[in-house]
């Protein structure tokens, strides 16, 4: 069990939120279905590496990698 | 009996919320704005019968959507003023929630909160079609059972489920029981106090007011009142964030076990969806960008080669109508207006239609598809280069058919300094009223021919499109060097899974906005006409008397045909009118742009709205010409002469130097109010048009040096 952000995993790698580094941001997420403990997915990352798509709570969520860097995920 | 009550229709964004709007109240839509902001209020209306045969009537309104009660932008805040003032004179009866049936735990957020607030709820599980394709069972019995509120499963694009929805809310509606979660635990002296302030119906409305402190300045109720729950407040240290995060956990909580106990859902990867494999060629890092390119250049030339049938007959049509109207009256003042003043105008405005409704088509398309979304995501990287936001594409790109939605569409661009970068250069993108004067123009200097099969009108038209791309790009670029801010900027979007267009959706948009365009603009144009029109045929006391006199003279009437005398005189009278020395007195500063006092005059009554241009064009050139009502405004400019070459007055590069004038200037009314309303400071309209003007002068200056 390692902890990593979310903008290290590469493509396809799944994990799961542990917790968030930015407060208002946290909040944003929290609202959209990114609770701890919910399995993500890196999905894609456009084509200029920034930014990336995940799933989430069984939906696409596309956030900045700057955005992705404040929220901990437990890799398995 | 009539039974009249009011139903705000609420749910999360890309949950199908207007399809159910569309299929509950169809055309009987009204758009107008929230009092005192400019987000649009959406307000439809449904007649029902209840059990006993009772009339029920509805009035719907659409809130904008939301994927929480916790207002982030101002469009968000209408909601929550909505719902949770009840003394708000649009406070519903009943709510519907639309939650995606694919997307249900996200979803039930929202729902959850609404249940709390105790207001009545239906909440509608839409999209039931791909549910069942998911093969994700829901037992609505015991989800009915559990929330304490009808459900109804609907797959709203198809009205399916639209009558158990009707017949839901002619069911008498009492406000839900259970609570969702126990909010009343998280701050209890703050609740109890707020509770006795003021008139909420439930701990959680008690819950949100404290936490959204600052927006209760706009609530019905007097200051004292205001302070008393400021005071209590900050005396228990009631921390907003922390409560917020607090709530959505606990929520959250509840959610996963309801999920768990109610809805059975195999595993569906993403990757296995159809959106996955579609996404791996829209957002491929080479394909994905030639693809965008591809669509935008398709839209371009359709709206050019298939718009022009539809106009060529608007304007054969006007034209029968102006010559009817002509020979049927007698001669005089009434009948002069009425053609040259009046039906010139509407002429004017009517001919875009064509092109307006297969814009927003195009739009609408984008939209509903989900691809618009993807577009930010390719983007995003490059945009945030000059300033902006992925999400800025939107406006941009909306900014094609008009600056004004497309402005008040940034709203969605959280941070500040992008949203405003986004809304100054909004404008440079070429808007639907810049269309017809670049039709006009392209066709005036541009064969109508065809090269390897593309069509050289079309292309000089995208290159106008670009070039009105490239300029927003380039002033945002320097505008994020001049503009300081510390605040971050977000890009936390959905991407929607694609979905083939709802084309009555997209149907009532249209016809929404060519209403719109028709009544609001029209009125403008409209009115300006028939101020042209006075100002091209009244001039300063004496002068046209003097030009009548001049020519009965015998040296003119002996040597000159009367036909050739009459034009003469109509069009020295022309000259000296008002408009004629408007168009004198600003000539100096406009010919070495290669304008004429003619252009002067359409330059001056385009600076309320561009598109008054091709109006203008055909009241100056009738004014003139007794055949000329018989001729397009196409054919009028054509067989303008310029005295002092001698030469046609629209030449190529006049036509040039013109299209980029119109490329760049602020002219437009309607753009400067919206600049004014959204940004709350007259600094950024002004400057706009500062910045603007000089952007279009020196443009102009030189490409008509360069070409002449």
């Amino acid at each position: 069990m390692v902890i990593k952000f979310l903008s290290e995993l590469k493509k396809g790698q799944k994990g799961q939120i542990e917790s968030f580094t930015d407060y208002d941001l946290s909040l944003k997420l929290l609202e959209m279905g990114c609770i701890p403990g919910e399995l993500v997915e890196v999905i894609r990352i456009a084509p200029l590496g920034d930014p990336i798509a995940i799933s989430v709570a069984g939906y696409m969520l596309s956030l900045r990698k700057g955005e992705a860097a404040t929220v901990r995920i437990k890799v398995s | 009996m009539v039974k009249k009550i009011k139903i705000a229709l609420i749910g999360n964004p890309n949950s199908g919320k207007s399809s159910v709007f569309n299929a509950l109240t169809g055309l009987s839509q009204k758009v107008a704005n929230f009092p005192g902001v400019t987000v649009e209020k959406k307000v439809g209306f449904c007649s029902l019968r209840d059990k006993f045969n009772n009339e029920v009537y509805a009035e719907i309104i659409d809130l904008p959507g939301t994927y929480s009660l916790y207002p982030k932008s101002p469009e968000e805040r209408i909601p929550f003023q909505l719902l949770c003032d009840p003394q708000n004179e649009a406070h519903p009866d009943l709510t519907i929630v639309v939650a995606d049936g694919t997307n249900f735990k996200r979803n039930l957020f929202l729902c959850s909160q609404i249940v709390d607030l105790k207001i009545p709820v239906i909440l509608v599980i839409n999209m039931m079609d791909i549910v069942r394709f998911k093969k994700v069972v829901i037992d609505f019995e015991k989800l009915e059972e559990r929330l304490g509120i009808p459900i109804v499963a609907m797959n709203a694009r198809r009205n399916e489920g639209i009558k158990e929805l009707k017949a839901a809310i002619t069911k008498p509606f009492p406000p839900p029981i259970n609570d969702f979660i126990n909010i009343h635990q998280f701050a209890p002296e703050v609740i109890d106090t707020i509770r006795q302030t003021v008139n909420v119906k439930s701990n959680y409305n008690a819950f949100l007011v404290a936490n959204n402190l600052d927006l209760i300045s706009n609530f019905e109720i007097p200051e004292f009142k205001r302070e008393k729950i400021r005071a209590v407040c900050s005396q228990y240290e009631f921390n907003q964030q922390q409560m917020q995060a607090k709530e959505t956990l606990e929520r959250y909580k509840v959610i996963s076990s309801i999920i768990n106990d109610h809805i059975i859902s195999p595993d569906n990867p993403v990757q296995k969806s159809w959106s996955y494999k579609i996404d791996s060629v829209l957002t491929h890092r080479v394909w994905g960008y030639f693809i965008f390119l591809v669509v935008l250049f398709l839209i371009f030339q359709a709206i050019f080669a298939w718009a022009t049938y539809p106009m060529d007959l608007i304007d054969s049509a006007f034209m029968w109508i102006s010559v009817e109207v002509k020979n049927s009256l007698p001669p005089g003042l009434l009948n002069d207006l009425l053609v040259n003043g009046i039906l010139a105008g509407l002429n004017g405005i009517v001919v875009f239609v064509p092109q307006i409704a297969l814009l927003f088509f195009f739009i609408g398309v984008l939209e509903d598809t989900g691809y618009m979304s993807r577009v930010s995501f390719l983007m995003d990287r490059l945009m945030r280069k000059f300033g902006l936001n992925g999400k800025s594409l939107i406006p941009l790109i909306s900014g094609v058919a008009c600056a004004v939605p497309a402005i008040m569409s940034a709203r969605t661009i959280q941070n500040w300094k992008e949203r405003l970068i986004t809304i100054m250069v909004t404008p440079l993108m070429s808007c639907s009223a810049r269309l017809p004067v670049y039709t006009l123009l392209i066709a005036l200097i541009i064969p109508a021919e065809y090269v390897y099969g593309v069509n050289l009108q079309g292309l000089v038209l995208m290159m106008m499109y670009l070039i009105g791309f490239f300029a927003a790009i380039s002033v945002a670029w320097v505008m994020k060097h001049m503009i300081k801010s510390k605040e971050k900027s977000y890009f936390v979007m959905e991407l929607p899974m694609y979905r083939v267009p709802r084309w009555s959706t997209i149907g009532i948009h249209i016809t929404s906005k060519v209403r719109v365009f028709l009544f609001d603009a029209g009125k403008v144009i409209v009115s300006i006409s028939i101020i042209l029109w006075v100002l091209s045929s009244f001039g300063p006391s004496g002068e046209f008397d003097r030009i009548e006199e001049k020519y009965m003279a015998e040296t003119y009437t002996q040597s000159m045909p009367k036909e050739e005398i009459d034009r003469h005189v109509q069009s020295e009278k022309l000259e000296s009118s008002y408009a004629g020395h408007l168009g004198h007195i600003i000539e100096p500063a406009i010919r070495p742009l290669g304008y004429d006092w003619k252009i002067g005059i359409a330059l001056i009554t385009s600076f309320a709205a561009r598109e008054v241009f091709v109006g203008t064009m055909s009241t100056i050139y009738s004014v003139g010409d007794e055949k000329s009502s018989k001729m397009t405004v196409k054919e009028k400019m054509r067989s303008e002469i310029n005295p002092i070459t001698g030469g046609p007055r629209y030449t190529f590069a006049v036509g040039i130097s013109l299209m980029l004038f119109y490329a760049f200037a602020m002219q437009c009314i309607s753009t400067i109010a919206v600049v004014f309303r959204e940004t709350r400071n007259i600094r950024y309209p002004l400057f706009q048009i500062l910045y603007m003007s000089v952007m279009a002068y020196l443009a102009s200056l030189i490409a008509y040096q360069l070409l002449k």
